[in-house]
Formats: structure tokens, C-alpha cells, sequence
């Protein structure tokens, strides 16, 4: 194991103790601030009561990102392929991250209903973010040198996409794919809040209500491992792609 | 035949070139040499269709174009190599880039890997090899490119002195056994000497062909050649001169 991997290790022993030992020492009710062991030990007893939850979550995510990815990358591409564009569409695209997801939930709600949509949407919305603008700037980073050699080559706009601009871009995208995938969990969690019937956003309100907060903790100890999973996962296919870096 | 005439460039109030001519016969290899800024690289910039320029004609075999994009082969300093791509496959990309039938194009650039002894290193990516078989590959990419004119934009100045050596005898091949008609800077003068058929020396800003060197004697055995000798002492004290007039 890398000295960082270790270091990253001690940090979450290290809060994990100071946490259980407070609980234990200040005599914390539960209700209040579970124990880490506590937590550990409603994530497993109540797995079968978390894991649908969950699931429908991790779909409800997986569903925003894939929906993200559809839109962020014919974006990206149709802003850099063409400037006007780029200059037409920055204020919408900034607008829709400076109003507050946490507002735009009831909205969608009442349009989309207490089912997946609402929350796939809301996940997209903030996914869709970070990957446009890293693409975007992954397209505009390529050396000038390579496009003119490829100008002199004989390559239309599109050839230096497909064979220049987007492996160029790849590294970029990346990076604002493990952002996005990070940040997804926000997106759904708040849709569920907001009006839903299953997932883990609506488990925590339920058990928040009935003072179940080692429910609540151990729902957020799954949205965290999903993130965590995810970003992983993120970082496995990016080796896999980028495999010249 | 290359032909250029009257080329005028500004950059504001800066004349790079005001009424410069240049021919380069047709299966020629032309040289320029000149002080560092003097405007060789921003003619390069100009013939390639990276800037406008602000008056004057450029033609190529007796045609008038705009500029020399999608009519030559260029080769530079950096490789240009895509990292993502393995050494055949950029020798490739302009043969693909150009649509032309990719298995009798990858025999070829296999065949010249081999002459060029990259064999091995084929499926290498260029993160894996050195400089020095990096521009190779680049070399095997310019001979891979269906056009007739080369430009060569001091291809070897990042190579040290004997990888240097060892790729210029490679840089013949074009001329001497693809028939392509080259004009190439360098501001290494005795490089300039061995492959040339002419040198042409510039002045600084605007640039303009101060001399002319015809240089008819054969390519083998040029590095002890007296006359080559007394011209590169000659051009080097012409440079030196510009040098300390500027400092």
C-alpha cells in the first residue's frame, strides 16, 4: 500500500476513535450522535431494510449520469465547434448552477412526479456541470501546433475531432466525470427528500422523523461508499482509457 | 516549382517581410538560414495558412494558392506524434486522414520503419521510445504524406549531436529517393551545408535573402569540403554580425 493510502487510513481511524471515544466518554444519547459502532451495527442489521433503498438511489444516479453524459457531450462539442454558440449558451449554462438545486426540487417533483424522473433529472442537472465545462476546456487545451498540422494534413473539422480534439479532450473529461460522479449523490438525495417513495434520501427523512439517527448515519455511510465506488470506478476506466498518461 | 512573391507581413508596426521572393526548383532541397526572429518561421506560419498574409502570391507547381495547407508535408522541431496512437499508426494518420487504402499505406510505412529501423517499435507508443525514434516516426509520417513539397522546420534541434548525425543522412532519403522538393530552416549552419542544394541566408526584420549559395558539389563527403568549409565560416561571421547588432 502507497504512503498516501496509509495516510488516508490513519485520518479515518483516527476520526472514527475520537468519535466512538467521545460518545462513550460524554455519554451522547444515541438519538442525538450514534457511536461509529453503532452506526456499523444498524448498516448491518437493518441491510435488508437499507439495500432496496439503496438500490433505487444507485439507479436513480446511474440513470443521471448516463442522461448528463448524453447532453454534456453534444454540448461541449457543439459549443467548441462553434464560438457563437459557446457565447449564446455560457449564461444558461452558469444560470442553471447558480440557482440552488435545492429550489428546483419541488419544481421538478410537480412536474415529473414521486418516481425516478424527478430524481434522475436533479442528478443530471448537477452532473451536467462539470463535464461540459472540463470537456469544453479539454477541446480548447489541444496544442494549436497538432491543429494546424492536421489543417495541413487535409482534416476537416470533424477528423480532427474524432482522431485530435476528443482524445486530446479524454484527460478532461475525466476529471470532470469524477467531480460530476461525486457530486451526483447531492442531486438525487435532495430529489428523494423533497417527495419520493423509496431511495435513501427518503429513508433518512423517515428515520429522522422517528429519531433514528443511526439509521440516518448508516443511510449516509451507503450514499458515501456509493460515491466512493463510483469515483473508484471513474478512476479504473480513466487508467483503462488514458492509458498514454 | 515553389514560388514566392512579393510576400508582405506586418504584425502591427512590426514589418516581418516586405516584397519577399523565393523560388525552390522543383525536386530541390533549399535551405534558409538567418538570425534568430528574422521572420523564417513566421514565412512557415504564412505558407502553411496559420497567419494571412498582407500582400503578395504564393504558387506551387505554376498555380496560384492561398496557402500550402492540404498541398504539403511538414515537419518540425516537435514530433507532433499523438501519445495515444502507437508509432505505426501516426506514420499512418495522413494516408487515413486522406482516406487512402490503409493496408497497402500500413506495408509501406512498415517497409520504412524498417529502412528506418523502427521495426521493432511499431506498436509502441511514443511515451515508450526515445527523441531520436520519436522523429524518426515523424520522418516515416512526412514520407507517408501523398504530396510532393516538404517543409522541414528545423526538424532535428531538439536531437543531440549524434542522433543529430544520424537522422540528417535519413532526412536525404526524401529528396534522394521520394523525388520531393523540400525547403527547409535550421539555424545549424554545417547541417544546412550537407543537405542543401541551395543556402540561402537571411537578413534580419524584414527579411529578405541577403546570398545565395548554390551548392552543385555531390551530398557524400561534403562535411570536409574546403569551398563548404569557407562558406560556413563566411555565413557564421554574417550571422555573429547581426548577433552583436542587436546586442
Amino acid at each position: 500500500m502507497r504512503r498516501s493510502n496509509w495516510i488516508s487510513l490513519l485520518i479515518v481511524v483516527a476520526v472514527i476513535a475520537v468519535w466512538e471515544f467521545a460518545c462513550g466518554w460524554f455519554s451522547i444519547p444515541d438519538f442525538i450522535l450514534p457511536a461509529p459502532t453503532e452506526v456499523i451495527k444498524t448498516t448491518i442489521v437493518k441491510a435488508s431494510l437499507l439495500l432496496p433503498h439503496a438500490g433505487v438511489t444507485a439507479l436513480e444516479i446511474i440513470m443521471g449520469i448516463v442522461l448528463s453524459l448524453l447532453v454534456a457531450v453534444p454540448i461541449a462539442t457543439v459549443m467548441f465547434a462553434f464560438p457563437s454558440m459557446e457565447r449564446a449558451l455560457s449564461p444558461f449554462l452558469v444560470a442553471s448552477q447558480a440557482v440552488p438545486v435545492f429550489a428546483l426540487a419541488p419544481l421538478l417533483v410537480i412536474w415529473l412526479g414521486y418516481g425516478l424522473a424527478s430524481k434522475v433529472l436533479m442528478a443530471a442537472i448537477i452532473i451536467f456541470f462539470p463535464i461540459t465545462v472540463s470537456l469544453l476546456e479539454g477541446y480548447k487545451n489541444c496544442d494549436r501546433e497538432y491543429a494546424v498540422f492536421f489543417g495541413l494534413m487535409g482534416a476537416g473539422f470533424w477528423k480532427k475531432l474524432r482522431l485530435l480534439y476528443w482524445p486530446w479532450a479524454l484527460p478532461y473529461f475525466f476529471s470532470g466525470l469524477k467531480v460530476g460522479v461525486t457530486v451526483a449523490t447531492i442531486g438525487a438525495v435532495i430529489g428523494e427528500w423533497v417527495g419520493a417513495q423509496r431511495g435513501l434520501g427518503y429513508l433518512m427523512i423517515q428515520a429522522n422523523a422517528r429519531l433514528q439517527v443511526s439509521l440516518v448515519f448508516a443511510a449516509i455511510l451507503w450514499l458515501s461508499v456509493m460515491g466512493l465506488a463510483m469515483w473508484v470506478f471513474v478512476g479504473f476506466l480513466e487508467k483503462k482509457v488514458i492509458y498514454w498518461k | 516549382m515553389l514560388s514566392v512573391s512579393g510576400l508582405t507581413k506586418n504584425f502591427e508596426d512590426l514589418s516581418v517581410m516586405k516584397g519577399f521572393d523565393l523560388t525552390v526548383p522543383r525536386g530541390g532541397f533549399t535551405t534558409l538560414i538567418g538570425p534568430s526572429g528574422c521572420g523564417k518561421s513566421t514565412l512557415f506560419d504564412i505558407l502553411t495558412g496559420v497567419f494571412p498574409r498582407d500582400g503578395g502570391r504564393i504558387s506551387w507547381l505554376g498555380e496560384d494558392v492561398s496557402d500550402l495547407m492540404g498541398s504539403a508535408a511538414y515537419m518540425q522541431q516537435k514530433d507532433l506524434l499523438l501519445p495515444w496512437l502507437s508509432l505505426i499508426d501516426n506514420a499512418l494518420l495522413p494516408a487515413k486522414i486522406a482516406g487512402i487504402d490503409e493496408d497497402n499505406s500500413r506495408e509501406k510505412a512498415s517497409a520504412l520503419f524498417g529502412r528506418l529501423g523502427l521495426h521493432d517499435f511499431e506498436k509502441y507508443i511514443p511515451l515508450k521510445v526515445s527523441g531520436g525514434m520519436r522523429q524518426r516516426c515523424a520522418l516515416v509520417r512526412t514520407l507517408m504524406f501523398e504530396h510532393e513539397l516538404v517543409l522541414l522546420d528545423e526538424p532535428l534541434s531538439s536531437l543531440d549531436a549524434i542522433t543529430r548525425r544520424s537522422l540528417q543522412s535519413l532526412l536525404l532519403l526524401l529528396q534522394s529517393e521520394f523525388n520531393k522538393t523540400i525547403l527547409m530552416i535550421t539555424h545549424d549552419i554545417e547541417e544546412a551545408l550537407l543537405l542543401s542544394d541551395e543556402l540561402l541566408v537571411m537578413t534580419p526584420m524584414p527579411m529578405r535573402i541577403r546570398e545565395r549559395f548554390v551548392l552543385e558539389m555531390p551530398k557524400a563527403g561534403r562535411s570536409s569540403n574546403p569551398e563548404l568549409l569557407k562558406i560556413k565560416e563566411h555565413v557564421l561571421e554574417e550571422l555573429e554580425g547581426d548577433l552583436n547588432a542587436t546586442i
